[in-house]
């Protein structure tokens, strides 16, 4: 009796998560029709997977509020191109931005922004090749996410090229002679950006002394990098890492009395806007970053003002990205004449073809238009920075 | 001289670990269950000394409190709720609800605090001790952690080994039926042990978070498995084992990253523990009970 | 008829054809509807996870309820099966170009693998008894994981070419990574299909249910229930203790290759504590020793998540309210009450039912 009891509520609950899964599917169906028939003069519905739970859910929740709120102001102009923006969550997991993307397949997107980390964006990048649906991803940098295919194409600098644009920095402003590095290791986008990093120091004769490593579920206790680097006697330390582990090897650096230069890369860039951080430590260190919060131009200071009334938090350099995502689409759209009624193929063919061919204007890339070449990667120059009184100034 | 650095790092992050584990084997001596939620209660202490701190202005000894009481109050919550009926029910039973209770504060921070990181201003003061001319320091925070760790676990000691409800809950850890038969009432001094390891577990967290000054929903978990193991090491159930094995951990896991590899010293700890329960089945300092048939 | 008959009225032989039903009628039901197409894309995609979960949860019964051993550290297994499937997928790419075959082969090998490290494993941890071994298996599961991370593998003409920490090696023009250190391993051609999943489920039910209701099975339970008992009526104890497990782990290991090979891209990080917790759940939730409800556990509550897409931030916070409710209610008087209230009805039916009928 208790036997089949328990069947019956297992049973239930099994029909009842299929008949929800069953709703998706003709919910999906229906815009999809709607889409070819009176979808005219809509929307374009464009979707990505983020990590919006879990810990990297700080990237993943900047680029959905930069996304979403570039889709407002370009709304609230009332153009003809119109934007539909959903997100779904990845939680930075391989296996959930598949389901996160078919998710988003089902509601029926036509443009894709790809993932916002670089591993889920290799895993979706096949199934988008497939689906023949493009993307444009704000900040999936490695450049596995757009070999072998076609249609994912970037807005963020390739990792390789920063750590390419740091050596030589480094080198050419004679920064520091002994260089010690502390990266991630199980992390793509801080891996790539070493290996160039290395490769063009030696050419450029920078003498690496450490190179150390932490990962995941390890970023909280840097006393081991730091001691080695130390007593290697490096002068300048590199960290080609996100800026939570960062601010955390500022002050653990600063509790032991050690006092290198620091220089960062983009994912440094939001260092100051951690809430409660001693921003004195991060003074002096340097950073190349494609976006700054504190630049004073119009669209920055637009952008930046919206956001923190928005979202009660200074934007970062994904949220900017995510922002240009949304005006480069409009602007490709634009040149390409794209009507929202098309297809997510035709759409995506359109995007192929014209991407390669404008200049975009964003907050990104300083002010120089940013162009894509026919592989998707991106070309834009990253600013030198340096953080001086608790603000960004540029290095020249 | 890095050799010392690296032993005062290990004694650090060693006393961390080892308050943590006071309070996952109080629990599991009392209530014979493994609480995976203690990391995340580590976490809302971390959380809540940062909200007195920061947003009302406190001062930082009326955070730490703050953040004991809430903690305390969400441990006799949480087992009310969610343990207390399962008393009868399987140890697995329990441990499956002990991780939906872990998953469901983790989200809540998540939806409270948001997922941006958290700097938190350590509660201790005070610039750097400098020694050998710069070449060995230590941060304030380093020693205060040592003390308030010993100060606990010979606290911890006198009170179950002394007090009235000491005995009553090594009694209740010993045969639950018959001290309550001996009067003893056994929900009370559950709730009463959960309220101690949850007290000691805001105190770990705010610790933490002086030592490693970063705050986000996930802060509690890696800490809370390594004070899990290092309970474990020391012999569960047992409070002078759970500081030794969170202090050896602690040592272990620095010495293991500075000569060996960072990418393996994960490896190498639970290596060690592994062989230290081959050899000693019950943990360094762990009661052997003999099976009865 | 009558064989079968008496065969379904046994309670092993109950458990066989349910387990069997729900699997058969699952995998029909969902053939029919994709081919009228009206699966969703999302419920298209969980499909093979799906068949890789409901395995490693099998196998995790048989080593938790079976056994009577609980395991921490399940995920370990499945990441050997996975990342030796992967190795071997990729080696055979050429060689076996019929990827079904190929499939089949990296299973194999990915199930071998694991069986290795389960021998490997088991042989140290089964002398510890209880929480101990636990932690034990969970800290292996972490060893594997850090391992993983590190381990760099390579193929090119010459042959395969491995390191450890660091690459420590060229590879020749053409040449190929295979895992890339903590990067993992991505590129791999995605050749798992639903139908593959369901016929490695299929096989391990049948030989999974063959093993319990066996001389062997009996043995493992007698153990589990009673050890000492066990002991003294001459069952070797230790050896059925370690093949339970090495079992366990070799499904394990098939498991993660079919896992593996659903991906272009899998990394050591997605095989830590988290997902040997998350199959745990799914055997507890099923019911220990029980094989369908480890089943329907697997599936729903892969399911569920996804499903609860649609609540957004909340998503994660009602998985958890659900899966604390869930076990509650399964351990609670209440549920006791209910099935009492509803015998106390069904009786009072019987007692009206029979007035009428005099």
């Amino acid at each position: 009796m208790k036997k089949s009891l328990s069947m019956l509520l297992a049973g239930a609950m099994l029909v009842s998560v299929l008949a929800g899964c069953g709703g998706n599917t003709s919910s999906s169906s229906e815009t999809g029709s709607t889409d070819e028939s009176t979808a005219s003069g809509t929307a374009f519905k464009v979707g990505g997977t983020a990590p919006l739970t879990g810990t990297a859910a700080i990237y993943g929740n900047a680029v959905k509020n930069g996304a979403e709120l570039a889709a407002e102001e370009i709304n609230a102009e009332g153009g003809d191109i119109q934007f539909e923006v959903v997100f779904e969550d990845d939680e930075n997991n391989t296996e959930k931005a598949v389901s996160a993307y078919n998710a988003l397949k089902d509601e029926g997107i036509q443009l894709s922004l790809g993932a916002v980390t670089s591993k889920p964006g290799e895993a979706i990048a096949p199934l988008l090749e497939e689906d023949h649906i493009f993307a444009l991803t704000p900040s999936a940098s490695s450049p596995a996410n757009i070999e072998n295919n076609d249609v994912v194409f970037q807005m963020c600098f390739s990792d390789p090229n920063q750590g390419l644009a740091s050596a030589d920095y480094i080198a050419d402003q004679q920064l520091g002679t002994k260089i010690g590095i502390i990266y991630k290791s199980d992390d793509v986008y801080s891996t790539g950006i070493l290996e160039q990093f290395k490769a063009e120091a030696q050419t450029k004769g920078l003498e690496i002394v450490a190179e150390e490593s932490f990962m995941d579920g390890m970023d909280t206790d840097f006393s081991v990098q730091l001691n080695a680097c130390k007593s290697a006697g490096a002068d300048l330390l590199f960290l080609p890492i996100y800026y939570t582990p960062a601010s955390l090897i500022l002050t653990q650096a600063n509790q032991m009395g050690y006092a290198p230069k620091f220089f960062g890369v983009d994912g440094m860039d939001g260092i100051l806007t951690v809430e409660n951080f001693d921003t004195a430590l991060a003074e002096g260190v340097m950073l190349l970053t494609p976006f700054n919060a504190d630049a004073t131009d119009e669209a920055t200071v637009n952008f930046v003002t919206k956001y923190e009334e928005k979202y009660d938090e200074t934007p970062n350099q994904f949220a900017a990205d995510a922002y240009d995502c949304m005006y480069a689409y409009k602007l490709a759209l634009e040149t390409a004449g794209c009507t929202p009624d098309m297809s997510a193929s035709d759409l995506c063919d359109a995007m192929i073809e014209t991407f390669p061919t404008i200049t975009f204007t964003g907050l990104t890339g300083d002010g120089a238009g940013i162009t894509w070449d026919s592989d998707g990667a991106v070309s834009k120059s990253p600013k030198g920075m340096i953080i001086e009184n608790g603000a960004y100034v540029g290095m020249d | 001289m890095s050799f010392l650095s690296h032993l005062i790092s290990g004694i650090s992050l060693g006393s961390i670990y080892a308050i943590i584990a006071l309070g996952y084997t109080m629990v599991y001596g009392i209530a014979k269950m493994l609480n995976f939620a203690h990391g995340d209660v580590i976490m809302v202490g971390g959380y809540m000394c940062f909200c007195a701190t920061v947003y009302l202005g406190w001062p930082s000894i009326a955070g730490v409190a703050l953040a004991v009481v809430v903690c305390t109050l969400l441990g006799v919550v949480i087992e009310r709720l969610a343990y207390k009926p399962l008393r009868q029910a399987p140890a697995l039973a329990v441990l499956i609800t002990a991780i939906g209770v872990s998953y469901f504060l983790q989200n809540a921070a998540l939806l409270i605090w948001g997922s941006s990181t958290k700097s938190f201003t350590s509660v201790v003061g005070g610039s750097p001790i400098s020694l050998f001319d710069g070449q060995l320091t230590i941060a304030p925070v380093t020693i205060v952690t040592v003390v308030i760790c010993v100060v606990i676990m010979v606290a911890l000691t006198l009170f179950t080994n002394k007090s009235k409800a000491g005995t009553a809950m090594r009694a209740v850890s010993e045969d639950k039926g018959a001290a309550q038969l001996m009067g003893i009432n056994v929900n009370t001094t559950i709730s009463l042990t959960f309220a101690i390891g949850s007290g000691l577990a805001a105190i770990a967290g705010v610790l933490l978070c002086s030592a490693y000054p970063t705050l986000m929903p996930t802060t509690g978990s890696m800490p809370g498995i390594k004070a899990f193991t290092a309970a474990v090491f020391g012999g569960i159930g047992s409070i002078p084992g759970a500081f030794v094995g969170g202090i050896l951990l602690g040592i272990i896991e620095i010495f293991a990253g500075a000569y060996i590899s960072t990418q393996l010293s994960n490896a190498i700890v639970f290596a060690v523990l592994i062989i230290v329960l081959l050899v000693k089945p019950d943990g360094l300092l762990g009661k052997h009970i003999s099976e009865k048939v | 008829m009558q064989k079968l008959k008496k065969y379904a009225a046994s309670k092993a032989g109950r458990d066989t054809l349910i387990s069997f039903g729900i699997v058969i009628i699952a995998f029909a039901v969902m053939q029919v509807l994709r081919s009228f197409g009206m699966v969703s894309s999302l419920l298209e995609s969980l499909l093979v996870p799906i068949c890789a979960y409901v395995v490693m949860a099998v196998s995790l019964n048989l080593t938790v309820g079976i056994l009577g051993e609980l395991s921490l550290g399940h995920a370990g297994f499945m990441s050997v099966g996975a990342f030796s499937g992967i190795v071997a997928a990729t080696c055979l790419n050429d060689l076996v170009p019929f990827a079904p075959l190929r499939l089949a082969l990296a299973i194999v090998v990915g199930g071998i693998c694991a069986a290795i490290a389960g021998v490997i494993i088991g042989v140290p941890v089964l002398r510890l008894k209880g929480d101990y071994l636990a932690i034990v298996t969970l800290a292996f599961g972490e060893i594997i994981k850090n391992i993983v991370n590190v381990l760099y593998i390579g193929l090119d003409s010459a042959g395969l070419h491995f390191g450890l920490l660091q690459q420590g090696f060229t590879l020749e023009e053409g040449g190929e990574m295979i895992i890339n250190g903590p990067m993992g391993v991505s590129g791999v051609s995605r050749i798992s299909t639903f139908t593959s999943g369901f016929v490695l489920v299929l096989i391990t039910l049948f030989l999974v249910l063959n093993l319990i209701n066996s001389r062997s099975g009996r043995a493992i339970m007698a153990v589990r229930d009673n050890k000492i008992a066990a002991d003294s009526i001459g069952i070797s104890t230790t050896s059925y203790k370690l093949m339970a497990f090495v079992i366990s782990a070799a499904f394990a290991g098939m498991a993660g290759t079919l896992y593996g090979l659903n991906y272009t891209t899998v990394t050591a990080t997605k095989f830590d504590f988290n997902t040997s917790i998350l199959i745990l759940v799914f055997v507890v939730l099923g019911g220990l020793g029980n094989i369908w409800g480890s089943i329907i556990a697997a599936a729903l509550l892969t399911v569920l998540p996804e499903v609860l897409r649609e609540v957004g931030d909340f998503r994660m916070l009602i998985y958890a309210i659900l899966l604390i409710v869930m076990m509650l209610f399964n351990n609670s008087s209440l549920k006791a009450r209910i099935l009492e209230k509803r015998g106390m009805k069904q009786m009072e039916k019987a007692e009206r039912s029979g007035k009428e009928g005099a």
